[in-house]
């Protein structure tokens, strides 16, 4: 057991810990602040992974814009909602079977794969990352085109929330 | 070293953790965070296999980015959803939204 798969563990833990309690707690704004927890636990994963920048836009992009808006819509909805009634509805076990088959199923698939215990390489000395992935994002011959979509498909949603929520006259 | 399968199985559990949340959760708020958190699951498994396969390819990475994208135009729209159809109805409890049940 060596220092790495120390913190894989206990990032594990957190991202579990913190993913059952978001599903599980009353108080919406609590589930809210767990799910910050999770997202941080996996951006810690991205920087184990050597890819800082997803973790940086995992901070920023989901806690810093997701999980906020996530606590204003439950400031704006909680009234009704408030602790009353059962948080689950009738066909929960349901749910907990379905979960636990899917999640079974998964970890046959992967026990049957071959590269499932594989071991990390070495990123060749010399190759930037990051840079790769900047020219990447704006070169015709990889991935200029999703760049641009993406970019329509959140000015979209943009407008489609705001005429969503807009209070007409 | 942590071999892949770790964070191959951490992620399938993350996921399930979130269908469990969207299956079963009544407030529809708490829909959108199972889904936030299949999300991330899927984007952990995209990085993870960027990683052990060939870190030169940069593929991993940008799908990943892409579904951060995704999971903000999501989040905005079914936020404004689930806020318009609480001031009309006054709940956010997804068995009691039947407007187009027929």
């Amino acid at each position: 057991m060596d220092f790495m798969q120390i913190i894989f563990l206990l990032c594990a833990a957190l991202i579990l810990g913190a993913a059952l309690m978001v599903v599980t707690t009353r108080n919406m704004i609590h589930a809210a602040l767990w799910l910050i927890a999770t997202l941080f636990g996996v951006a810690i994963l991205y920087v184990l992974l050597n890819a800082g920048f997803l973790a940086v836009v995992q901070v920023v992009i989901y806690i810093g814009a997701i999980a906020i808006l996530f606590i204003f819509a439950v400031m704006l909805t909680r009234r009704e909602m408030r602790d009353q009634g059962p948080q689950l509805n009738n066909g929960w076990w349901m749910a907990v079977l379905i979960s636990l088959l899917s999640f079974g199923g998964l970890f046959l698939l992967f026990t049957n794969w071959s590269g499932f215990g594989k071991m990390m390489v070495n990123i060749p000395a010399g190759t930037d990352t990051l840079r790769e992935l900047g020219s990447a994002l704006v070169s015709p011959n990889a991935f200029v085109i999703p760049f641009e979509v993406a970019s329509v498909l959140l000015l979209a949603a943009l407008i489609g929330a705001v005429y969503v929520s807009f209070r007409g006259k | 070293m942590v071999p892949l399968s770790w964070y191959l199985t951490l992620s399938a559990a993350l996921f399930n953790i979130g269908l469990f949340g969207v299956l079963a959760r009544r407030n529809a708020v708490a829909i959108l965070l199972g889904i936030e958190l299949m999300l991330n699951a899927v984007n952990i498994n995209l990085v993870a296999f960027w990683r052990y396969g060939d870190p030169t390819v940069i593929t991993g990475q940008v799908f990943a980015i892409i579904v951060f994208a995704v999971a903000a135009a999501e989040v905005a729209v079914g936020l404004a959803l689930i806020i318009s159809v609480y001031r009309n109805r006054s709940t956010v409890i997804a068995n009691d939204i039947d407007m187009l049940k027929w």
